[in-house]
C-alpha cells in the first residue's frame, strides 16, 4: 500500500537506500564508534538554544559527541515522528524534546521512557517550578520521564514602526498602558485600523485565542478543554466559553490578518510587516526573529499580555527507553536542565527558564534582547513565570485543541458565523476527544 | 507440441543408463524449477514489502490500537462500522475522486493531443519530446511548497495576476472547489508530460500505411486521429487510466503540502481539500495516533481503487468496443 505505486523503481531505490543507510549506521539513535567515542542524538522541534551548550558539554566530556536533529521544525511534524519512533521502537534519538501539550499522552505509556527516579533525578526536583517538575511525573508520582526545559511566560510583542504610523505610543510601559484587558487591546486595534497603514492590528485569531484561554483558565480552575478529572468539559468550562467571545470580538473588529499561523503566508506577513502585534510567549520571540529577518532588527519591541500573565508552551527533555546510552544521555539531559543550562539557552534563543534559581540569577533578570530593541526580556517574561498558573492538559488535549482553533479559523476566513462557529468546536472537539 | 515430443523422446531409454539418467533429471529440475528462481527475487521481496504489510494492515484494522499503547484489543469490524458512519471519511472520498477527476481528464486528454503533435514532423523533435518530461523529474515537494505559494491568497502570484485583470482574488486554500482546481494544476503540471510519452511511444507502432490508406481515401487529420489513432491506443489508454487513477486516489504529497503551517494534514480549515491518504495519516498518525482506525481506512481506500479501477476498464471496454469495427474497416481497407 504505497503512497506512489507509479514509482516502483523510485520505490525500489528507496528501499534500497533504506538498507544501505541501515547497514551503514545511519538509520537513527546511536552507535559506538570504534575509538570509545559515543554519540549521544538530541531530537528537538523549534529553537531549543542549546548549541553552545553542547560545545561546553563536549569540552568537558571528551569521550561524548552531541549531534541535535530537527532544529528549528515545526511541532506538527516533530510529533508523530516522534510517536513512530516510540512505537517502532527504533529510531529515536537518546534524547527526545517532549511539547507540554503532548506530554500527558507521553504519560500514559511511560513505559517507552527511562523512569528518570530511577537514576537519582529526585533529588533535583528543587530545581524546578512545582508545576513544571508534576506534568513530567505520571499520575502515581513513581515514574518520572521528562525534566523540565522552559516555561511560556506571555507577553505582547509589536513593530514600533506599525505603531508610530498609525499614531500610537511607541514606548513599551506606555503600549503596555494602552490594554489592561482584552477589551482595551481591541480598542487600540480599531484605532490602528482606523489609520489605514496596510497592516494588520495581529497575524491570527488562531493564537490570540490560544493565548487568551489559557491565560482565562489558568487564572480560573487551572484547566480550559479537560477538568482534571480528564472530563471533556469544552461545552460547559466559562472560561472556554469566555475566551471564544473576546476572540470573536477581535475577529468582528476585523483586526486580524488572518495568516494561518506557522504557514507560508504567516512566515511572509512577517517578513512584509503585515500586522502589528503578536501574543508572544518567551519562546516566540526566537520565532519572530527568525521569520522577520535581520532587516526588522530593532523594529519590534515587547509589551505586557492583555489581561493578566498566562502560559503557552514549554518543553520536558526525555529519554526513550530504546537508547543504547541511556546512562550518558541522562547526564546529558540532567546538565541541560541545570539552572546553568537554562540560562545559556535563554541568552541563546530566549526559551524562559522553569528553574527558579535560573529566574532570579542576574544574568536572566537583567537580560535584554537587542532584536526587540533592548527590551528587557528578562524581567518581563520572568516577573510572572513563578505564580504562573498553569493549565491542566487533558489526555486528547492536542486534537481537541487542533478542533477548537480551527473552529475560530473558520469563522476568521468568513467561511461559519460565530455561533456555527462555536457548535462545530463543540462537535468536533467530542468527537475528537472520542476517537 | 513438437516441443514437448522432442524433450520427452531421449528421455525414454533412460533407465538403462545411469549417467543420461541423472543429467536428464538435473536438466529436468533446471527447466523445471529455474524459470521460477529467477523471477523468485521479485515475489519474494513483494511478499516482505507488499503482502505482509497489506494483511498486518488489516489485522491491524480489527484492532482498538493506540499507536504507543501496548496491548491492542481486538474488536472485530468496529473500526469498519465506525468508519462507514464517519462523515469526515465520507467527505475525504469527495474530495478525493473530485480532485481525481478535475485532474486526469484534462490530464489525459491534453497528453494525447501533446503526443499527437509530438509525431508530427517538428524540427528539434527529440529536444520537445524530452521538454514535456521535465516537470515530471522535479521533485514532488519541491514541485507542491512552489504551487502552494503561487496559490497563496495575499502573496500569490495567481491572484495577483487575477487582480490585474480585474478580479477578485480566490481563497484558493480555503475554497473546496478552487482548492481542488490548484490542486488538480499540480498533478496535471508533473503528469501530463509522462503520459504524452507513453501515448507517443503507441502512436508510433501504428504502421505508417494506415495513415497513408486513409489519406488517399480521404480522411483528414482529425478524422485519421479519431478513427485510427485513438482506436488502436485503447490498450494504452487503459493503462494510462489504470496508474493514474491508483495515483489520482492515492494523492498525498500535492495536497498535504500545498497547506502549510499549523495541521497542514487537514487540507484547510473544514478539510476542503483532504484526500483518504490524508484521512488515513491524521487517524493513524498525529493527532489521534488511533492506528487501527487509520488500518481501516487503508483497507476501504484498496477497496475504493480495486471499484474505481474496474469501472474504468468497463467503460473504456464500451468506448473502444464502439470503435471497433471502424477500425476492422480500416484495417481490412488498408491490406
Amino acid at each position: 500500500m504505497g503512497i506512489f505505486p507509479r514509482h516502483r523503481l523510485a520505490a525500489v531505490a528507496l528501499v534500497a537506500t533504506g538498507a544501505l543507510l541501515a547497514t551503514s549506521g545511519c538509520g537513527g539513535g546511536s552507535e559506538d564508534a570504534g575509538d570509545g567515542t559515543i554519540t549521544l542524538t538530541v531530537d528537538v522541534f523549534g529553537q531549543l538554544g542549546y548549541e553552545q551548550l553542547y560545545q561546553q558539554y563536549m569540552d568537558a566530556n571528551p569521550g561524548v559527541k552531541i549531534v541535535e536533529r530537527g532544529t528549528g521544525g515545526n511541532l506538527d511534524e516533530y510529533s508523530p515522528k516522534l510517536t513512530q519512533w516510540l512505537a517502532a521502537g527504533k529510531g529515536a534519538g537518546d534524547v527526545v524534546a517532549i511539547e507540554e501539550g503532548l506530554m500527558v499522552e507521553y504519560k500514559a505509556n511511560p513505559d517507552n521512557f527511562v523512569n528518570l527516579l530511577d537514576h537519582g533525578a529526585g533529588e533535583l526536583k528543587g530545581n524546578f517550578l512545582e508545576w513544571k517538575w508534576n506534568q513530567g511525573l505520571t499520575a502515581d508520582g513513581k515514574q518520572l520521564i521528562g525534566l523540565g526545559t522552559d516555561v511560556g511566560g506571555m507577553a505582547m510583542c509589536y513593530r514600533t514602526d506599525l505603531f508610530a504610523q498609525a499614531g500610537l505610543p511607541t514606548d513599551r510601559e506606555e503600549v503596555s498602558n494602552l490594554w489592561p484587558t482584552w477589551e482595551d487591546y481591541i480598542t487600540t486595534g480599531e484605532k490602528f485600523k482606523a489609520a489605514n497603514t496596510g497592516a494588520s492590528f495581529l497575524d491570527a485569531a488562531t493564537n490570540t485565542f490560544n493565548t487568551i484561554v489559557l491565560q482565562t483558565a489558568g487564572n480560573a480552575q487551572g484547566y480550559h478543554y479537560y477538568d482534571t478529572s480528564d472530563n471533556l468539559v469544552v461545552d460547559s468550562n466559562p472560561a472556554v466559553k469566555q475566551a471564544w467571545d473576546t476572540t470573536m470580538n477581535i475577529i468582528n473588529a476585523g483586526l486580524s490578518g488572518k495568516y494561518g499561523s506557522w504557514s507560508e503566508e504567516w512566515v511572509s506577513a512577517f517578513k512584509q510587516a503585515k500586522f502589528a502585534t503578536i501574543a508572544c510567549p518567551a519562546w516566540m520571540t526566537g520565532v519572530i526573529e527568525g521569520n522577520a529577518g535581520p532587516e526588522a532588527s530593532g523594529k519590534w519591541d515587547i509589551a505586557r499580555v492583555p489581561g493578566n500573565g498566562g502560559n503557552w508552551g514549554g518543553s520536558h527533555l526525555a529519554v526513550p527507553r530504546q537508547s543504547k546510552n541511556q546512562e550518558e544521555a541522562i547526564k546529558l539531559i540532567k546538565f541541560l536542565t541545570s539552572a546553568e543550562g537554562h540560562i545559556g539557552a535563554f541568552k541563546a534563543k530566549g526559551p524562559l527558564p522553569s528553574s527558579p534559581q535560573a529566574l532570579d540569577d542576574p544574568a536572566i533578570t537583567e537580560a535584554t534582547n537587542a532584536y526587540f530593541s533592548e527590551a528587557p526580556v528578562g524581567k518581563i517574561f520572568g516577573e510572572g513565570a513563578k505564580t504562573l498558573k498553569p493549565v491542566y492538559m487533558g489526555p486528547k488535549n492536542q486534537a481537541v485543541r487542533t478542533e477548537v482553533e480551527n473552529a475560530v479559523r473558520t469563522v476568521e476566513l468568513g467561511q461559519r458565523n460565530p455561533e456555527q462557529g462555536w457548535q462545530d468546536a463543540i462537535t468536533n472537539a467530542k468527537k475528537a476527544a472520542a476517537k | 507440441m513438437a516441443l514437448q515430443l522432442d524433450t520427452r523422446g531421449p528421455a525414454t531409454p533412460a533407465p538403462r543408463d545411469t549417467r543420461p539418467f541423472r543429467a536428464g533429471r538435473l536438466s529436468r529440475i533446471d527447466t523445471k524449477y529455474s524459470p521460477y528462481l529467477y523471477i523468485a527475487p521479485f515475489f519474494v521481496i513483494f511478499a516482505i514489502f507488499g503482502a505482509w504489510p497489506l494483511a498486518y494492515t488489516f489485522w491491524v484494522s480489527l484492532h482498538d490500537w493506540d499507536l504507543l499503547g501496548s496491548n491492542p484489543t481486538f474488536v472485530g469490524v468496529d473500526n469498519y462500522t465506525q468508519l462507514l458512519a464517519d462523515s469526515d471519511f465520507w467527505h475525504s472520498v469527495v474530495n478525493t475522486l473530485g480532485i481525481f477527476v478535475i485532474s486526469t481528464v484534462p490530464q489525459l486528454l491534453l497528453a494525447l493531443w501533446l503526443a499527437n503533435m509530438l509525431n508530427r514532423q517538428l524540427r528539434l523533435r527529440t529536444g520537445w519530446r524530452m521538454a514535456v518530461l521535465v516537470p515530471n523529474v522535479t521533485s514532488t515537494a519541491a514541485v507542491a511548497i512552489v504551487f502552494g505559494v503561487l496559490f497563496g491568497r495575499e502573496f500569490g502570484m495567481i491572484n495577483w495576476m487575477l487582480d490585474l485583470v480585474g478580479i477578485d482574488g480566490i481563497e484558493w486554500k480555503s475554497d473546496r472547489f478552487a482548492s481542488w482546481v490548484a490542486i488538480s494544476a499540480m498533478v496535471d503540471w508533473r503528469w501530463t508530460g509522462y503520459n504524452a510519452l507513453i501515448f507517443l511511444a503507441a502512436m508510433q507502432a501504428i504502421p505508417r500505411d494506415l495513415y497513408e490508406a486513409a489519406a488517399i481515401d480521404g480522411a483528414n487529420r482529425a478524422r485519421q486521429f479519431w478513427t485510427i489513432t485513438v482506436p488502436l491506443l485503447k490498450p494504452t489508454i487503459i493503462f494510462c487510466v489504470i496508474i493514474s487513477t491508483i495515483g489520482g486516489l492515492q494523492l498525498f504529497t500535492e495536497p498535504r503540502l500545498f497547506h502549510s503551517g499549523t495541521n497542514a494534514i487537514r487540507g484547510g480549515p473544514m478539510r476542503e481539500s483532504q484526500t483518504m491518504t490524508m484521512y488515513m495519516f491524521e487517524n493513524a498518525f498525529a493527532p489521534y495516533y488511533n492506528f487501527g482506525y487509520g488500518s481501516a481506512v487503508a483497507w476501504l481506500l484498496f477497496a475504493l481503487i480495486a471499484i474505481v479501477a474496474a469501472i474504468n476498464v468497463l467503460i473504456i471496454r464500451r468506448l473502444g468496443a464502439g470503435a471497433r469495427p471502424d477500425t476492422g474497416r480500416r484495417k481490412g481497407g488498408s491490406r
